[in-house]
């Protein structure tokens, strides 16, 4: 992250992210598929790294491979066809986006550290300072509840963020500059859509 | 509409490219803790600008890159003010040196703390 200054000469922290150029690499049909769906591949990658399905698959649109291959569903109406290319432009007037992605891993973690609990008393002979406490009743119902918070991994999971700004949209560089922090790592990957509770026709 | 990010080192470099246009070309002045300031502040009310002027003592610099920040201390109507101000903010149309101050550490606090003859600073010739 970074921050930039707005027209009024405020700080904006900012988060930069690479968007695309991403190329249609499959397009998915109702008819065919099911559903309808695009397959886009992200991030060259010369086509004598691939093993040889992927570059059958690569290569039917392209003369090099890709990193990354997502699927994302159209809309209703939405059509792209394959081997069109997807470029930050298409950011170019949108307000705010939905960013998703893996978050940190934060290894095996406690209660307090996991879901925010409080913990016990710190001194004045306490003897439990950060453990879970009680888990339960007794006889009834004599089980524990299932989705009960207890220790365990956290992070690494999926994550979205939604309704963030965005402040910037940079065509050379192939980047969007969104307002706010993103789940994930420097470097990690994410996907970043159109805001769905922004959109023209919902409030 | 969607898209996939990826940052490399390449990212790294564009995130410098960013902070570099963020940051002045040109230093705003050279000032240091203790020195007193005026400070051109553009203000915007509706489609108008207008300058504002901050005097003050210089009593702490914060941060470094784009988001680098210097606090000025004023004694208004026998209460003191402080302004934190951002160095790279396009709001700071100048800033001048009225007065340079000899001091011996890096962040003044202690100012807040005292009044009148103790708070004085000497200059620096």
């Amino acid at each position: 992250m970074t921050q930039i200054f707005d027209d009024r000469g405020q700080q904006v922290p900012v988060t930069v992210l690479e968007a695309g150029p991403c190329t249609v690499i499959q397009r998915k049909r109702r008819d065919r598929e099911g559903y309808d769906a695009v397959q886009l591949g992200f991030g060259e990658r010369p086509l004598q790294r691939l093993n040889k399905p992927m570059r059958g698959h690569c290569g039917r649109t392209r003369k090099n491979g890709f990193r990354v291959l997502r699927e994302v569903r159209l809309d209703e109406g939405e059509d792209i066809g394959e081997g069109e290319t997807l470029t930050v432009e298409i950011f170019s007037d949108v307000a705010f986006v939905d960013v998703t992605g893996l978050s940190k891993g934060r290894g095996f973690q406690g209660v307090v550290k996991r879901y925010g609990m409080g913990g016990g008393r710190g001194s004045h002979g306490s003897m439990t300072h950060r453990r879970v406490g009680a888990i339960g009743q007794c006889a009834m119902p004599s089980r524990v509840f299932k989705n009960k918070k207890m220790p365990g991994r956290t992070g690494h999971r999926r994550v979205t963020v939604q309704n963030l700004r965005v402040v910037g949209v940079r065509r050379e560089d192939n980047a969007i500059l969104v307002k706010g922090a993103v789940p994930g790592p420097n470097g990690g990957l994410v996907m970043i859509r159109e805001a769905v509770k922004r959109r023209a026709g919902n409030k | 509409m969607f898209f996939l990010k990826w940052d490399f080192s390449v990212q790294a470099e564009l995130i410098e490219k960013i902070n570099r246009e963020q940051t002045r070309d040109k230093p705003l002045a050279d000032f240091r803790v203790g020195d007193t300031v005026k400070v051109h502040v553009r203000l915007k009310e509706g489609d108008k600008e207008r300058i504002q002027v901050f005097t003050g003592t210089v009593i702490a610099r914060d941060g470094s890159g784009p988001g680098e920040t210097f606090t000025v201390r004023r004694i208004s109507y026998g209460e003191g003010v402080e302004r934190v101000f951002p160095v790279n903010s396009p709001s700071i149309a100048k800033l001048e040196v009225a007065r340079r101050g000899k001091v011996r550490r890096a962040k003044l606090y202690y100012l807040r703390k005292v009044s009148g003859r103790k708070a004085r600073i000497k200059e620096k010739l």
